[in-house]
């Protein structure tokens, strides 16, 4: 405990704590409000008349007989089929995930033992590249795509996505595996391991952590990507976000905005668990970078 | 590590780099110099007894031969780069000699759309930077001082707005926002103002955008700061308490001090990625009030017309700006790696 002396003064407590009541509120709120409205009909969650009926649901209670309806679920997962764009995200986001941590690792393994000067011309250019907006390189896709007939499909979007995480990803790993010390690999390289071998049975056991977290920051990438998805898929593979926005496009006019909350709401949902499971890792990964400089 | 064994661990990354990243952004610089090819027009004569007319025909054939014969177009050079829809070089240097002052020349840049997105996108990169890092700075003061049991749930809460998809992240303030939503209508409460509506005003667009943008971007600084903060030195804290430091010195001189490093890294970082701002843009539906580079790459490659060659040339021009901005993280990079070997 801090000595009575060295302890901020009350004035001070009660503008820290209101201070981070106030961004909690802030931060939170917005999706807890969605999350309740998503279960009221359009005229409740929208209304003109008076915000607490977003609470309450006068019109929903009217119309359906309860204060809750599942209509937007249903509307948006089976009417305008979301369930598809949830397996094409979890498709996605599963290779994704897979590709780019197989073939990242070997990359940052390679460029953390490397002794020459090339490793930091290389990571210099994967900075230059991680600097690239997604956006600016899918207009460069779009004509070879088209050419070659490679537009629409997910295997292209998961490739490209792969690539666009690279950077990243070897940025990453590279200070993960600088941790690791090079004795240890070292050694097995004198007791007659190839480099390979060395690699295999003793480095793969001990990267776990710093994968796990690399892994994450790649999920999130394929999940919440919107510029790739949107332009190099065709409709019927559309992925979470690029759906929810054609939701916009189509149903605002029909009234249908409750379709798309309750898109929003579905696709957040997974994010939050991920949170709440992994948060350490998203605070190690994030500060990673930074703290090291 | 020798370099063959470098060179097998290395290649498939550098492949996929140099394939998706590499080649694409050859890909676009080339496209920019090309546009679509004209349609191959037949002009024919019918003569007939009242006199002679010309009648215009588009040559399929020949159109199709054309360009499956150079798929790129025809070259233009410079021209995408000068036309209205880009630098507008024409339209400025009218503007510059028929403008009565500055502000009157600035505004009417505001009327050409790409110089419009640039002015939307740098003011959000240079209002949010700065927003940003000083609420994470606040937070993670405040959260520092909290009990830690509290601080776990505090983090997580905390994370939220950054880690849900842009496009949901804005949609979900979009519709709050809304004047039937719940922070329109107590805006109109409060101004009483029933007609008050903040998508309807371009100021009120971009204030609305920036506040998404902190609110986005905020977590990121709190957390590279937080973890900053449980690093600092304790007994600089104590000798500066013993001098008789009050908080707001012993935050001044040892604690900003100690975070400096990091506070120079995530600007350099969120410069470069608040230029890109794109997502809320689509999510808030307020490209007639403000548009941004990205979303005028995305609105030239969508819809039924792709326009390759004119998406191509704002990339190019995105990609310029990105360069500038890059510059110093580069040399940062450098002075490191000298300092280090």
């Amino acid at each position: 405990m801090t000595p009575r002396s060295q302890r901020a003064p009350i004035q001070l407590r009660i503008l820290i704590m209101g201070f981070i009541v106030l961004w909690l509120f802030v931060a939170a709120f917005p999706f807890l409000w969605t999350l309740w409205g998503s279960f009221k009909m359009e005229a409740d969650f929208f209304s003109k008349a008076d915000w607490v009926n977003a609470l309450t649901g006068p019109r929903t209670i009217a119309e359906k007989g309860a204060a809750f309806t599942g209509d937007g679920y249903h509307g948006a997962w089976v009417q305008e089929e979301f369930w598809r764009s949830v397996v094409n995200t979890a498709l996605v986001c599963f290779f994704v995930v897979c590709t780019s941590l197989t073939i990242g690792t070997l990359g940052g393994y390679a460029l953390s033992r490397s002794a020459y000067r090339y490793t930091f011309w290389l990571l210099i250019t994967a900075l230059i590249f991680r600097a690239m907006p997604p956006i600016t390189l899918v207009a460069g896709y779009l004509l070879p795509f088209f050419e070659w007939n490679l537009w629409g499909h997910l295997a292209t979007t998961i490739i490209v996505l792969v690539a666009i995480n690279q950077p990243f990803t070897l940025w990453m790993l590279h200070s993960f595996f600088q941790k690791i010390p090079k004795e240890l690999d070292e050694s097995a390289k004198v007791d007659g391991c190839t480099q390979f071998q060395a690699f295999r049975h003793v480095i793969i056991p001990v990267m776990w952590p710093g994968v796990i977290t690399t892994g994450l920051f790649s999920f999130l990438l394929a999940y919440n990507d919107f510029a790739v998805t949107s332009m190099l898929l065709a409709k019927e593979n559309h992925t979470m976000v690029p759906k929810i926005a054609s939701f916009l496009g189509t149903t605002q006019t029909e009234g249908n905005v409750m379709f798309a909350v309750s898109a929003v709401v579905s696709a957040t949902a997974p994010l939050f668990i991920l949170v709440m499971f992994f948060q350490r890792q998203i605070v190690s990964g994030l500060t990673q970078g930074a703290v090291k400089g | 590590m020798k370099h063959s064994s470098f060179f097998w661990f290395f290649m498939p990354t550098a492949t996929a780099m140099l394939l998706f990243i590499a080649l694409p952004i050859l890909s676009v610089v080339t496209q920019s110099v090309y546009t679509p090819h004209d349609a191959v027009l037949i002009i024919t004569e019918n003569c007939d007894p009242f006199g002679c007319k010309q009648s215009t025909t588009i040559d399929h054939e020949a159109t199709r031969e054309l360009r499956e014969a150079a798929p790129l177009g025809k070259f233009v050079g410079w021209d995408i780069y000068f036309d209205r829809g880009h630098l507008a070089v024409t339209e400025v240097a009218k503007a510059w000699n028929e403008a009565v002052g500055v502000s009157d020349f600035l505004g009417k840049l505001q009327n050409l759309p790409f110089y419009r997105a640039m002015a939307f996108t740098l003011t959000f990169t240079f209002t949010v930077t700065p927003l940003m890092l000083i609420f994470g700075f606040l937070i993670a003061l405040a959260v520092n001082s909290l009990h830690a049991r509290l601080r776990g749930v505090t983090i997580f809460f905390s994370l939220l707005p950054m880690i849900v998809s842009p496009l949901i992240g804005s949609l979900v303030l979009f519709w709050m926002i809304d004047s039937r939503g719940i922070i329109g209508s107590a805006l109109q409460w409060v101004f009483s103002d029933p007609d008050l509506s903040l998508k309807a005003s371009t100021g009120l667009t971009w204030v609305m955008l920036i506040v998404y943008g902190v609110w986005h971007a905020a977590p990121f600084s709190f957390v590279v700061f937080y973890a900053g903060l449980q690093t600092l030195p304790q007994d600089t804290m104590e000798s500066a308490k013993i001098d008789g430091a009050s908080r707001w010195q012993q935050t001044r001189y040892v604690v900003i001090p100690h975070l400096m490093p990091l506070i120079t890294f995530v600007a350099l970082m969120q410069l470069m990625d608040n230029f890109r701002v794109f997502e809320p843009i689509v999510g808030f539906n307020s490209e007639a009030h403000a548009s941004s580079l990205s979303w005028f790459i995305f609105n030239d490659l969508g819809g039924e017309t792709r326009q390759l060659s004119s998406a191509a040339t704002s990339s190019v021009l995105t990609i310029v700006g990105v360069a500038i901005l890059l510059t110093p993280v580069l040399i940062r990079t450098w002075r490191d790696f000298q300092a280090k070997s």
